[in-house]
């Protein structure tokens, strides 16, 4: 790196652009002098206005690189295939009921518990993919073997991606502009195609279209709630998602569970909700701090979904036929369930 | 005693992370303090005090909050040694976002919050290109995308530091932030003689010295013009 010069560092290296960017570094003009060279002719004066350390910024470019490099190798070796929870302990010390718990991509498992049960902690010894280190003595395992340690350390590689009902937008930019601000960061070749992808699979979930040039602030909830579930599906930099409810007004829940599955990730999924409860293949009991049972979906259960599915979709009708100004009746096809 | 100096903007959530992460020392039996700087009001002491934490307050009034922290830290340190602290948390915010209170071979952790936007990371100076620890917060009520941009905006202007999120309502993150601040061998009996880790705008005018009258021949000292030369970008 010493060597090369700022044109050949930004050949080799394109997304040290956003370094010199984000450190204010104004290196046009300069693109044949090496990095070192380029901060020599800066004056005091102008690296004191931008607060920067000159003599600090040569390692920091190099520790930019290495973390981008170790970034940009995402999926050839660090591809997540399998999450694995081996037990700890409540909050009352006592063993948790399970054995061993293997999830893999493309599948969902709900949590469910009363608030306060230790949701938060289960998720939280995910993030950090515990090692026996944290108060419930769990321990997670990414491919079997203990997780690298840069799902803890870089700031590109988190292991969960979160949904929950909280969520905003809060930048001021165009639905088109935020995803493509979004993709950059991510690094992507085809920006402009997976921007479209993203768009299209959100306003498959939201009952309302909304285009490109839509302001992400004014989107309606339901909208924003597509967008977001759209957008962790196919750019999120995280193999696991973990979910805190989905809420019914305005988006199609089993359709935003698809898509997440559908791009390969993990799904876990706390909520009240019987309905989402059920649609995972299995889920998680919690209770006092600890994981207390994981039940299977059966057979049984899932014909039970079928009816809450009606149900659910009776609900949605009607939504739909009042808001259009209609009629609840049997001859818009609102009978069948007696 | 560890000393571990935390700073970052105004309302970011740095109490809240605090607090939270001493909860997890109390449960391990840890003795801990803070003291919390401040301009000019604070009654964050009170929370402190209410979840049964040692503190003491320091409001800069009249002075540079940041100067005001430099020459009060020795005497800060003195109070937790005498107190008897395992762990001595300073907390102070950064109010113009140039000026950073850490010192070298004292861990520093910079709190940051999502909602602050996205272009915040460019904004702030060394208080966060200097810190070891960044902490982000609120990440429970942005987009994941916007989580994962402002992360990676905070790894170009500091790719040294250790990223984590930490929410402060829940506490989530909270326990494994706590792993990195307290080390049973590490002392700081004194912080006499240490260095700052960068220094503090060298600024000396004559509104530093009470001037308030506007107009240049009223202006004296260490002073700078905007450039009306250059064409906007």
């Amino acid at each position: 790196m010493k060597h090369l010069t700022i044109a050949q560092l930004l050949d080799k290296y394109p997304f040290i652009i956003d370094f010199f960017q984000q450190n204010l570094l104004d290196v046009a003009g300069f693109e044949n002098q090496t990095f070192t060279e380029y901060l020599s002719l800066m004056k005091d004066a102008a690296a004191e206005d931008i607060a920067v350390d000159i003599t600090a910024l040569p390692e920091e470019l190099k520790a930019y690189i290495e973390q981008m490099r170790l970034f940009l190798g995402l999926g050839q070796d660090s591809g997540v295939n399998s999450l694995t929870i081996l037990p700890g302990t409540d909050k009352t010390g006592a063993a948790e009921h399970f054995k061993r718990l293997d999830i893999y991509p493309s599948q969902i498992v709900s949590i469910v518990g009363p608030t306060g049960s230790g949701k938060s902690r289960l998720l939280a010894d995910i993030e950090w993919a515990a090692q026996g280190d944290t108060p419930t003595g769990r321990s997670i395992l990414i491919n079997d073997t203990p997780p690298d340690p840069k799902w803890r350390y870089s700031p590109n590689h988190k292991l969960v991606a979160q949904l929950s009902q909280n969520m905003n937008f809060v930048i001021d930019l165009s639905v088109g502009e935020f995803l493509h601000m979004h993709a950059e960061s991510r690094m992507v070749n085809n920006a402009g195609q997976v921007v479209k992808r993203i768009l299209d699979g959100a306003n498959e979930l939201a009952g309302e279209a909304f285009q490109a040039d839509t302001p992400v602030t004014s989107l309606s909830g339901g909208q924003s709630r597509a967008l977001m579930i759209s957008d962790t599906a196919i750019l999120s930099a995280s193999p696991i998602v973990l979910i805190d409810e989905i809420e019914n007004a305005g988006i199609d829940r089993k359709k935003a569970l698809d898509i997440l599955v559908s791009q390969d990730k993990i799904v876990l999924m706390a909520t009240h909700d019987p309905l989402l409860a059920l649609m995972a293949d299995r889920r998680i009991v919690i209770q006092k701090g600890g994981i207390y049972d994981i039940i299977e979906t059966s057979a049984e259960e899932k014909n039970f979904l079928i009816k809450l599915e009606q149900m659910d979709a009776l609900m949605q009708e009607s939504r739909r036929l009042l808001r259009s100004g209609k009629s609840v009746t049997a001859a818009s096809g609102m009978s069948f369930l007696q | 005693m560890n000393l571990v100096i935390f700073s970052g903007p105004p309302s970011s959530g740095k109490t809240s992370v605090i607090l939270k992460t001493i909860g997890a020392f109390q449960r391990r039996g840890i003795k801990v303090g803070v003291v919390k700087f401040d301009c000019l009001y604070t009654d964050d002491d009170i929370l402190y005090e209410k979840a049964g934490i040692l503190v003491k307050k320091g409001l800069s009034g009249a002075l540079c909050p940041d100067h005001f922290f430099a020459s009060n830290i020795e005497d800060v340190v003195r109070w937790g040694n005498q107190a008897g602290l395992d762990l001595l948390i300073t907390e102070s915010a950064g109010l113009c976002n140039r000026c950073s209170p850490y010192l070298i071979g004292v861990k520093g952790v910079c709190v940051i919050d999502n909602l602050s936007g996205i272009n915040t990371p460019k904004k702030i100076g060394p208080m966060l290109k200097t810190a070891d620890l960044v902490v982000i917060t609120k990440g429970d009520i942005v987009s994941q995308a916007e989580r994962e941009v402002f992360a990676s905006r905070v790894g170009a202007v500091n790719p040294r530091a250790m990223v984590m999120h930490v929410n402060g309502l829940s506490g989530q993150g909270a326990y494994e932030l706590s792993t990195f601040l307290y080390d049973p061998v590490l002392q700081h009996n004194s912080v006499q003689g240490m260095k700052l880790r960068f220094p503090m705008p060298s600024a000396m005018c004559s509104y530093c010295l009470g001037e308030t009258r506007i107009g240049e021949s009223y202006q004296l000292g260490n002073t700078k013009k905007m450039d009306w030369t250059k064409e906007e970008t």
